[in-house]
Parts: structure tokens; sequence; C-alpha cells
């Protein structure tokens, strides 16, 4: 059934991580990201696998979810690796036809899919520990200072909110009227692609038409709640930062003065 | 009684997808007091949603006046004093939750309206209790019932602090168990002082209100106490409305030459008529 | 010559926290020519019922057969059987998408490989039997018609198909009372004209009461009560209510007069019967 596939893959729970305010942890991966980037040498990737791992271990989330999210990209983290392992210069180890294998390819091949992987893990447990609308917040008010020069902050939050309201009623609706064209000797399944594409008209035509009839009256039941965007806005859950939150910025300040130290003392 | 809601010669008209012109109201002079229970029924297409909309400036008279409180809602200046001082819950209980969250919904309202963030989680718990929906205040809209969906809209209104509740069709789209919830919700505020404009067109659901407002076309066709509308069963019948069974049976009685007064219009009165 | 249900049961989302056994067990037999109601609240399992008798949802255990073929067999066998069936959902006019009138009917005819003369015949037909002329509606675009057409349009796409079982799902939900009467009584005119089998599901008891010759009510996955209308109203109230479904109006202000000792019979289901009934009872309580 399609009305029951659950939003973004948020995990409930009560672990440090999940209680940090969401701005924290969005900075805090952004800025683990960075630190990717100045990762040159096996201690530096050591360090980070380590606190990656600590992580994991803090927020508490089951480890087949952390592997679930990598396992649909392990494609792409082979290819990554398996360009790097070829087509780097240096020392050779192995040779097949005109496929070279060097030392340097192999250990850049290791860094690209390191990154990938600690880059895919990071983003997942920022979203398996924050509900998507903690996220929505967080961006909006991460977004705030650029308002003066443009970033539509409070609109992309409220499209995100209504987004995350609206898209488990459009999936039901989706599954209602395939059944009902179904019935109807609707064949959405088999043909060619030009055939099915054609064949899709008969629901996306009717999804469409609902769906402008949905915001139409949207748009009319938030006018009469006063809504008038977000001058002078309040909201109900303020953000307000912990201990906490200076505990996650103090380590992530650490391992980002760690990185940039291996990397420049070393070279 | 004071005034809350006055319509002057109120008209509305539009023009159609042809070019046409079409007039949605006419002339509709209504006044609702504090405190009251009105209905307003009509068929589809009698402009009885149209009405309602003008009731907190979603729509502005074309022609006369609309006043709230005394304010004309064509003043820009009142604008945000008349949409909270007139709350409006609508019939798809879908379309009027904007919150992935029960408790995010009901306070969308007072978030708009700038108020102090404690006080935000005061109104939306009192809210909440008042509509019987405190303990679904953590789910998504998508995992409730229609009666619980308009019972958190309603919430949603309550929580803005309003005078009073217009409610367009919020049954129609329910199941028996949903009207129920949601007449006896709306029922008990009017108790507590909350007065309520109810558009249906389910005739059992007007029984109980203050006053009942007949539409056609357009035009207000009659309005008075529910025993004076729904004893003329055979005009509702041919504005193609229907009557509460009981004055169907009364009216069907006296055409069979049975004493039984005009103003029988619910199943006790009948039967106390019936069987002294 | 019949829909037949055995023991069929089915469990949504196996497997998954959602888990939820939506229908338990059940077996009934719908008759050709029945005219049966279907009545439970939101979540009864009604719905999940009728959309097993043309194969949309596929029991997890047990056996749907139309005219004794296993409607989930493989073969040709099965999709002729499933067609048979026709099924017009809650609103259909949300899944009107043709730019005519004419073409939104044809639409089933056109899938089921109809030749065009015969699809013509068909959109005439279906037309005439919602009451709406073929020459005034069948250009048009049914977006410009008003809600209670664009539903008697759904309906005719329907129609056209010429199911030998029709399914109706709310046909009159969110109409008004003269709009709901229209509907209802072409639904009950196609019936006696083609004796096309029809199964209403609803819950709205007033409209149900008044056409069906068998009620089948809903209760939390199962059948709780199946019988005639008249019975039902008279001997299983409590059931009724257990059920979450209302009683027709008339017989709750019969009841109430028969509480206080008139002497009415309460079999009546409309409000003519119940006056006919209530003069008959007042004449004979003045004789004493």
């Amino acid at each position: 059934m399609l009305t029951d596939i659950t939003l973004g893959q948020y995990f409930p729970g009560d672990s440090l991580l999940h209680r940090l305010d969401p701005r924290t942890k969005i900075l805090v991966t952004m800025l683990f990201f960075g630190s990717i980037f100045l990762a040159d040498s096996y201690t530096s990737y050591c360090v980070l696998l380590g606190f990656t791992a600590v992580i994991i271990g803090v927020a508490a989330v089951p480890l087949r979810l952390v592997a679930k999210s990598v396992r649909p990209l392990w494609f792409l983290i082979i290819l990554t690796a398996g360009i790097h392992i070829f087509s780097t210069p240096g020392t050779v180890v192995y040779s097949v036809g005109p496929l070279v294998v060097t030392l340097e390819g192999g250990k850049q091949a290791f860094f690209m899919a390191a990154r990938l992987i600690l880059l895919i893990i990071m983003a997942s447990l920022l979203t398996l520990t924050t509900s998507p609308i903690m996220l929505t917040d967080g961006i909006e008010h991460l977004l705030g200072p650029f308002r003066r020069i443009g970033v539509p902050a409070h609109e992309l939050a409220m499209m995100m909110t209504i987004a995350l309201r609206f898209i488990p009623t459009l999936l039901e609706e989706t599954d209602r009227i395939m059944k009902a064209q179904t019935a109807r000797g609707a064949d959405f399944a088999s043909g060619g692609i030009l055939k099915r594409v054609k064949n899709m008209v008969p629901l996306l035509v009717p999804l469409f038409i609902s769906a402008f009839r949905r915001a139409d009256e949207l748009a009319v039941a938030m006018e009469a709640r006063c809504y008038r965007g977000g001058e002078n806005r309040t909201r109900m859950k303020e953000l307000r930062l912990s201990w906490r939150d200076l505990g996650a910025f103090i380590a992530i300040f650490a391992l980002v003065a760690l990185m940039g130290g291996l990397r420049w003392s070393v070279s | 009684m004071k005034e809350l809601i006055k319509t002057v010669n109120l008209g509305h008209g539009y023009f159609g997808a042809d070019g046409a012109r079409v007039t949605a109201l006419e002339n509709i002079n209504i006044t609702v007091h504090t405190g009251e229970f009105v209905a307003i029924i009509g068929t589809n297409g009698s402009g009885k949603s149209t009405l309602a909309k003008h009731l907190n400036a979603l729509l502005l008279p074309t022609s006369g006046q609309c006043l709230v409180n005394g304010q004309p809602t064509d003043k820009v200046e009142y604008l945000w004093q008349i949409r909270q001082t007139v709350g409006m819950v609508f019939q798809n209980p879908d379309n009027q939750l904007v919150a992935a969250v029960v408790e995010e919904d009901v306070a969308f309202g007072p978030e708009n309206l700038g108020i102090e963030p404690r006080e935000i989680v005061r109104r939306v718990k009192e809210a909440l209790e008042l509509v019987g929906m405190s303990d679904y205040r953590l789910y998504p809209p998508h995992r409730l019932s229609g009666g619980q969906k308009q019972r958190v809209a309603i919430a949603g209104m309550l929580a803005m602090r309003p005078k009073c509740l217009v409610l367009d069709e919020p049954t129609a789209m329910l199941d028996p168990i949903g009207r129920r919830e949601v007449l006896d919700t709306v029922r008990n505020l009017n108790h507590q002082g909350m007065t309520i404009v109810y558009i249906t067109h389910a005739m059992e659901e007007a029984l109980n209100a203050d006053r009942v407002i007949v539409l056609d076309q357009g035009i207000l066709a009659f309005q008075g106490t529910p025993a004076e509308v729904f004893s003329q069963v055979d005009r509702l019948k041919d504005l193609g409305l229907d009557v509460p069974i009981a004055a169907d049976i009364a009216w069907r009685l006296r055409g069979n030459g049975l004493a039984v007064p005009q103003s029988i219009i619910t199943n006790e009165a009948l039967a106390v008529v019936l069987c002294p | 010559m019949s829909i037949v249900f055995k023991d069929v049961s089915y469990v949504y989302m196996p497997g998954t926290p959602f888990k939820q056994t939506a229908l338990k067990k059940i077996n009934f037999e719908i008759k050709k020519g029945e005219f049966v109601g279907i009545i439970g609240h939101t979540g009864s399992g009604k719905s999940t019922l009728v959309q097993h008798m043309n194969g949309l949802l596929k029991p997890s255990l047990g056996v749907v057969s139309v005219e004794d073929i296993d409607i989930n067999g493989k073969g040709d066998a099965a999709r002729v059987a499933k067609r048979k069936v026709g099924m017009v959902f809650q609103y259909p006019e949300h899944q009107l998408f043709e730019e005519t009138v004419y073409d939104d009917i044809a639409f089933g005819p056109r899938n089921i490989g109809l030749d065009a003369e015969e699809i013509e015949r068909r959109v005439r037909k279906a037309l005439d039997f919602v009451g709406l002329d073929f020459n005034m509606f069948s250009g048009r675009s049914p977006f410009q018609l008003s809600g209670g057409q664009m539903r008697r349009i759904a309906i005719a796409g329907v129609v056209a198909l010429e199911p030998e079982y029709l399914i109706l799902d709310e046909p009159s939900a969110g109409l008004d009372p003269r709009g709901r009467e229209t509907i209802l009584d072409e639904i009950f005119k196609l019936h006696n004209s083609t004796g096309v089998t029809v199964i209403l599901v609803s819950h709205n008891m007033e409209e149900v009461a008044r056409f069906v010759d068998r009620l089948i009510v809903m209760h939390s996955g199962e059948i709780s009560l199946d019988g005639e209308p008249r019975d039902i109203f008279r001997h299983s109230r409590d059931k009724l209510v257990q059920a979450g479904v209302d009683v027709p109006s008339v017989c709750t202000l019969l009841a109430e007069l028969r509480g206080r000792g008139l002497p009415v019979e309460d079999i009546a289901l409309t409000p003519e019967e119940a006056t006919a009934t209530i003069m008959a009872a007042m004449r004979r309580r003045d004789r004493c």
C-alpha cells in the first residue's frame, strides 16, 4: 500500500543526539562534511571513522538502519573506488592488459569510498534522529539571517511543512484513483515506455486537478486563520540552545582542528 | 442580546466562465446575536457557502454591507480583527489542516497572530481539551478519522479565541459517528457561550438551532425558529429540502385529518401529542 | 450465478508494525439480480470487502469467485469473470479526466476493445440511464458541469461497461437531498429495467433501507448481520448500535411511539408506511 510509506526515515528516540537542537545538528553535520575533505591520510580517516562510530553509538539507532541508508548507493561507491584504483599513476602493483593498479590508486580508492560512506552515514544520522518538522524548523531559523538578501526562508519552510502534511494524503488519493481507473480497464503495468506514459494520463489528470483543488481550499483556510506570511509571526515551539549544543560544537570544532592539524603538520 | 454579525442588503455577483454575470447572493439581510446558534439551510447552489465566506471577509460584498461588531468587512484596517472574531470551519476536513502534527496545526492561527509562545502552548492545550482531542496532540492528521480531523480544525479556530464560529457543512463528508462527534462538540461550545453559524443540508442537525435561515437561489427565502421553519413542509419540499422525520410525519398526519399542531418537529413532541 | 466468498481473510501490510486484519474469514454469496446494501461505519471493512469483488484486492486467504470462477486465478476465464463486476468508487467525479463527456464514458469500453459503433451505442445508453441528454452533454467538458452532473457522468462511465454486478460505494455522498434522491432513483431504475445486480455500500441507513432487499452489516472485519432490512431493524437494534450504524429515523420515531403505548407496527421504513401504521393505530385505540 502506498499510504503507509513512512516519511523521511525518522527513528523516534530520546538519545543525546535526538535532543540536540536541529540547528546544531545541521551545522555540525556540515562542519563534519568539511572535515572529511580535510582528511588526506590513513590517520585522519581513522579519526573520522572513530568519531562516526561514537556518534552512531550515542544516537542509539539500530545499526541495521544506518547500514540500510548506505545500501542504495553501493554501486556509486564501488564505481568511484574503481575509477580511482585504475586511473591514479604511481607504483604499479598489478596489471591486466590496459588496466593498471597502483599503490597510490589503492589508497585513493580507499579514501574516496570512505568519504562517500562517511558522508552518507552522517547525513542519514541527521534525518534518523531529527523529525522532519524539527528539520524544517531548523532550516527556517538558519536561513533567517539570509532573508535580507532575498532568501525566502519562511516560505521555503512553509512549503516543506505543507508537503509533509499532504504527501500521505496525495499518496492515498493516487491509490484510490489508480484502483478506480483499473476498474474501468486501465492498464498501468504493461506496454512499452511510450504506451505506459500515455496510460498514466487517466491517473495524472485527476491527480493534478485534485491537488489544485486542495491547494485552493487550503489557501482559503490559511487566510481564514489570519495567515499573512512570515512577518510578525511567532512559533509555539521556540528553539533553545543548551549545554548539550555547546558540547556538540566543542566536539566538532575539536575534530575540525585535529583534521587541519593532521593535514598541514604532516605535509 | 448584542448584534455580532449583521448584513445589510448584501449582494454578491461575479463573472462566470462563459462571461455571463452570475448573481450568487441578492439583498441578504440577516443578523446574528452573541450566543446564538443560527442554522443556514439550502440546496447546493443556494448561496449558503458564499454567504458564509462573507462573514469573515474571505469574500467581500459586491453590493450592500457585512458588519462584524459594527465594523464593515470591506475596510482593510478591520480585516484581521474580523478574521479573529469570526472563525471558519470548512467542509473538507483534509484541506484545512496545515501542519503534519495535530498540536502544531492548532498552533498555526495563534502563531499568525504573533502571540507569545508560552501563551500559545496554553491555548493549544485548552483548545484541544474543549474538542476532546488532547490524547491525539502528537498524531499526524492522516491517521485521524474525518470527525477527529474536523474537531482539530475547530480547535485550530478556538485557539484564536473567536467570538463566533461559522461552520460550512462540516459534516457533509463524515460518517454518522463523525457527524455526531462534530455536532456534539459544536453544541457544547454553544452552551459555553460561543456564537454558532451552522450551514448544513442535514435538517436533523438544524433542529437544535435557535433560528433557521432558509436560502434559495441566492435569496433569503424565509427564517424563524426551527418549529416555524420545519412546519412549512410543503414549502421546504418545493425548495428541494428535507424536513426532520417528525415534522414530515406530523404533516402527513394532518393531511389525513388528524389534529397535530404545526409546532411539532421532534420525535418526543410528536409522541406526547399522539400518546397523551 | 453469483459472487461467492469462501473463507476470505484480508490482512493489510502483513509483517509490518501497521499490520491490520481488515476481513476475518468472510463467507457469503450475492445472487444474480439481488439489490444488496452493505453498511458499516468507517473502518468496518466494507470498502475492503467490495474491493475483493473485482480483484482490486486479493484475499490473503480464501477464494472469491464470480459465477464459479476464481477471479484471482490465471487465464482469460478469470479476466472475463472479473469484468462482469463494475465498481463505482466514492466521489467518482474525481476520476474524470477526458476532454469531453463522450470520451470519458467511452474510456472503459475502449479499454476492453469494443468497436466504435458499439462504443457509441453504450455511451448513449449509459447517458440515458443516468438521465442526461446525449446531444446536450456528450460534447461538453465534464469539468464544466455541476457536481451532481459530474457524479452521474462518472457513474455512466462504469455503467457503459455493462457489468452484470454493479458496486457503488457511497454514490450519494456530499450531494444535497434532491441530488441524493435523483442518483438513487436512477440506480433503482437501472436495476429494475436491466436486472443488474446492485451492491450499494453506504453509511446512510435511510437510503439503504428504502431500496435494498437484503442488508449486510459489517463490523470490525466481520459480517455481523445479514438479512431482510425490516427483520434487521425490528429484531437486531442492539447489534446495529454495536456496529455503530444508525437505525432509519422512521424506526426510531415508531419505537418512541410504541414505548409510549401507541400500538404501531414497527415494520415501516418509509414516511408513507409510518403514517399509515400510525393512522391505523390511532383508529384502533379510538375504538377501544
